[in-house]
C-alpha cells in the first residue's frame, strides 16, 4: 500500500485555483522530488498533504483519510520542513531539535531515552552537534536550515515532506542532505522534497513530479522525465542533459528563445 | 540541558520567595497605624479588634488582588507573546482591557455604580465578554494569529472611542473625574467581595493559559510547522483568547487598566528561562505578581495619603524600563 495517495486534489488560495486535479502516490522508502517553476503549486501541494490548507479530493495516508485524523495523530506519521525559517525566540539548537519529539510525548512527560537518542541521531545526521548550545536565532541561514531539518528528523515520522530543504545550503551540505534523505529511504521512510536544483534532483531522487500552473505535467524516473525538450517547454531554459557513468547530469545553460523569455534575453543583451 | 532545567527550578524558587516576601510586606503597609508584627498577629486573631478588621477587610484583599492581578498580567502577557510570536504583544492587545474599561465607565456614567457598587465590576466583566465574542467572531474563520491581532485592535479602538464619548458627554464633572480615576488603575479600597468576584474568572483563565505551554513551544517555529507537529491551532486560539479575556477581564473589572506589567515581565524573564515559551508562562506569572505587589507597596510608601494610582506608577516606571530593554536588545542584534 502506498504511504501517501492523493487523487482528484484541488485547492484554491484567495479565490485562485492553485492545484488542479492532482493525483500522486508515494511508496514506502521512495524519494520523490517535486519540481516546477515558481508558483507552480509545489509548496501548496505539500501544505495540502498536511491538511494545512482546505482542499477537495482524496488524501490517504497509509490508507486512512487524512482529514479524519486528529492533528496529534497526523504528527506521528508526517514530519514537515517548512520553507519559512523564521524562529521566534532565541532557544538553543538542542531544545529546538527536541521539539520534534513533542508528538511522541505526553503533555507532562519527561524526555525518555528514545527521545534523547532521536535528538542525538538528528544532530549527528545534520552535522550540527557542535552547534547544540548555540541560540538558534544567532545561526546563519544555512545552519538554521539544517537545524530545522534536524527537528523534523527527530520526529521520526514515516513520511517527510520538505519544502525546498536545499535552499541556502553550501554544496557539501547539499550533497550531505541528499545522502541523509537516501539513508532515510533505505530505512523505509518516504521523502517528498520540493527543489529547484535540477542537477541534485536528477542525481538523487527516485522519481520526479513536475508541476506547472497547479497541474502535474510529468511524473517518472529522472532519466525519463528530464529531457532538454521538456525543460525548454516548462521552464523556458536550454539545458545540458547527459547520462554519464555516475548518473544523470542536468545543467541549465541559458534561457530558451521563446515567449517571455525571448524578451528577457533581449533585454540582457541590449 | 540538565543545567538549564536546574537553573529554571532555581529561578522559580527565587521568584516564589520574592512573591511571598512582598505579599507579607504588602500586608504591613498602609495608612492605619499598625505595627508589622501586631498586624500579622491581628490577621490570625479570632477577635473583632480594629487591627484584625483593618488587616482582614482592607489589607488582605488588597494584597491578594495584587498577587492575583500581577500573576494574571504576567501570565497572559507571556501567553499572548508566545501565541502571536511577537515580543510586543501584551494583554491589552486583544481588546479585553479596553472593553472591560468601557463596561466600567458605562456603570459610572449611568450612575449604576453609585446605586450598587458591584455593578461596576459586573459591567466590566460584561464588557470583556463582549470583546471575546467579537474577537472570536472576527478571527474565528481561520486559525491565523494575525487575524486575532487585527480583531483586537478594532475592538480596542472602538471601546476607546466609546469611553471617550462617555467622558465627552459626562453629565457632571464628578462623574468624569471618577471615570478618569478609575481608568488609571488602583488596588485601594477593594474588599474581599472583589476577590471572590474576580477569583473564579482568573483561575479559569489561568488554567486555560497554563495548558498552552507545549503549543507555544511548537509555535516558536511558526504556525504551519506547529500545526504539522500536532498542535490544533483552532484550539490554541480559543484557549489564548478566552483565557486572556477571562483573567484580564476580571483583573480590569476590579482594578482598572494596569499597563506595562504584561509587556515588561515576559521580556525581563525570557533570557532567564532559555527563551522557552512554556517555561516563561509560570515564571512570568510569579514575576508579574512580584512586580505588581512591589508597585502597590511603592504607591503607599512614596506618596502616603496622596492616592497615587497604581496604573500610573507601573507606566511611569515601566516605560523607561522598557526603553532600556529595547535598546539593550538592539545592541545585541547590531
Amino acid at each position: 500500500m502506498s504511504r501517501l495517495a492523493v487523487s482528484n486534489l484541488s485547492a484554491s488560495l484567495g479565490g485562485n485555483p492553485v492545484l488542479k486535479d492532482i493525483a500522486i502516490s508515494v511508496s514506502p522508502g521512495e524519494f520523490v522530488g517535486l519540481i516546477g517553476p515558481n508558483g507552480a503549486g509545489k509548496s501548496t501541494l505539500l501544505r495540502a498533504c498536511l491538511g494545512l490548507i482546505p482542499s477537495s479530493g482524496e488524501i490517504l495516508l497509509g490508507g486512512t483519510d487524512l482529514r479524519r485524523m486528529a492533528p496529534a495523530e497526523l504528527a506521528l506519521h508526517i514530519a514537515y520542513v517548512a520553507q519559512d525559517r523564521d524562529i521566534a525566540w532565541p532557544i538553543t539548537v538542542e531544545v529546538l531539535v527536541d521539539l520534534g519529539r513533542q508528538p511522541h510525548r505526553g503533555a507532562f512527560a519527561r524526555s525518555a531515552i528514545a527521545d534523547h537518542e532521536a535528538v542525538e541521531a538528528a544532530l549527528q545526521r545534520m552535522d550540527i552537534g557542535k552547534l547544540r548550545s548555540r541560540r538558534a536565532t544567532d545561526l546563519s541561514g544555512g545552519e538554521k536550515a539544517r537545524v530545522l531539518i534536524a527537528r523534523a528528523l527527530a520526529q521520526q515520522a514515516d513520511l517527510l515532506l520538505a519544502d525546498e530543504p536545499v535552499a541556502g545550503l553550501d554544496p557539501a551540505h547539499q550533497i550531505a542532505l541528499m545522502q541523509v534523505f537516501r539513508d532515510l529511504t533505505r530505512q523505509g521512510t518516504s521523502v517528498v522534497a520540493s527543489m529547484h536544483d535540477l542537477g541534485l534532483a536528477a542525481r538523487w531522487c527516485d522519481r520526479l513530479v513536475l508541476l506547472e500552473s497547479g497541474r502535474i505535467v510529468a511524473d517518472g524516473a529522472p532519466a525519463e522525465l528530464l529531457t532538454a525538450d521538456l525543460l525548454r517547454r516548462v521552464y523556458g531554459i536550454e539545458a545540458y542533459v547527459a547520462d554519464v557513468a555516475g548518473g544523470l547530469i542536468v545543467q541549465p545553460t541559458r534561457l530558451a528563445q521563446t515567449g517571455i523569455e525571448q524578451g528577457i534575453s533581449r533585454d540582457s543583451t541590449a | 540541558m540538565m543545567t538549564e532545567t536546574a537553573r529554571y527550578c532555581l529561578l522559580i524558587v527565587v521568584l516564589a520567595i520574592v512573591v511571598a516576601t512582598l505579599f507579607v510586606l504588602s500586608l504591613t503597609v498602609g495608612p492605619a497605624d499598625v505595627g508589622p508584627w501586631q498586624g500579622l498577629a491581628g490577621l490570625f486573631a479570632a477577635d473583632d479588634s480594629l487591627i484584625g478588621l483593618v488587616m482582614r477587610e482592607i489589607r488582605l484583599p488588597r494584597a491578594i488582588l495584587g498577587l492575583m492581578i500581577g500573576a494574571t498580567l504576567g501570565l497572559s502577557g507571556a501567553a499572548l507573546q508566545g501565541y502571536l510570536r511577537n515580543p510586543l504583544a501584551e494583554p491589552g492587545l486583544i481588546g479585553v482591557s479596553a472593553s472591560a474599561s468601557l463596561g466600567a465607565v458605562i456603570a459610572i456614567y449611568t450612575g449604576l455604580s453609585a446605586l450598587m457598587p458591584l455593578a461596576l465590576p459586573l459591567m466590566a466583566l460584561g464588557g470583556a465578554l463582549c470583546a471575546v465574542l467579537v474577537v472570536r467572531l472576527m478571527a474565528g474563520a481561520d486559525a491565523r494569529p494575525l487575524s486575532v491581532i487585527l480583531a483586537g485592535v478594532a475592538v480596542s479602538t472602538f471601546a476607546g472611542a466609546m469611553t471617550s464619548l462617555a467622558l465627552n458627554l459626562s453629565p457632571n464633572p464628578f462623574a468624569a473625574l471618577e471615570i478618569m480615576f478609575w481608568m488609571l488603575g488602583s488596588l485601594a479600597d477593594r474588599s474581599m467581595t472583589h476577590v471572590w468576584l474576580a477569583a473564579p474568572f482568573m483561575v479559569f483563565g489561568w488554567l486555560m493559559l497554563a495548558s498552552l505551554g507545549r503549543a507555544l513551544d511548537a509555535l516558536t517555529l511558526g504556525h504551519e510547522t506547529a500545526a504539522s507537529m500536532g498542535v490544533d491551532m483552532k484550539r490554541v486560539q480559543r484557549l489564548a483568547v478566552i483565557g486572556t479575556a477571562a483573567s484580564v477581564g476580571a483583573a480590569t473589572a476590579v482594578a482598572g487598566a494596569i499597563g506595562f506589567v504584561g509587556l515588561v515581565v515576559p521580556h525581563l524573564l525570557r533570557p532567564l528561562v532559555g527563551a522557552r515559551p512554556s517555561r516563561l508562562l509560570f515564571a512570568s506569572a510569579l514575576g508579574g505578581a512580584a512586580l505588581l505587589l512591589a508597585a502597590d507597596i511603592l504607591v503607599r510608601v512614596v506618596a502616603p495619603g496622596r492616592d497615587l494610582k497604581l496604573g500610573v506608577l507601573t507606566a511611569v516606571v515601566g516605560a523607561p524600563f522598557f526603553l532600556v530593554i529595547v535598546m539593550r536588545a538592539r545592541r545585541q542584534i547590531a
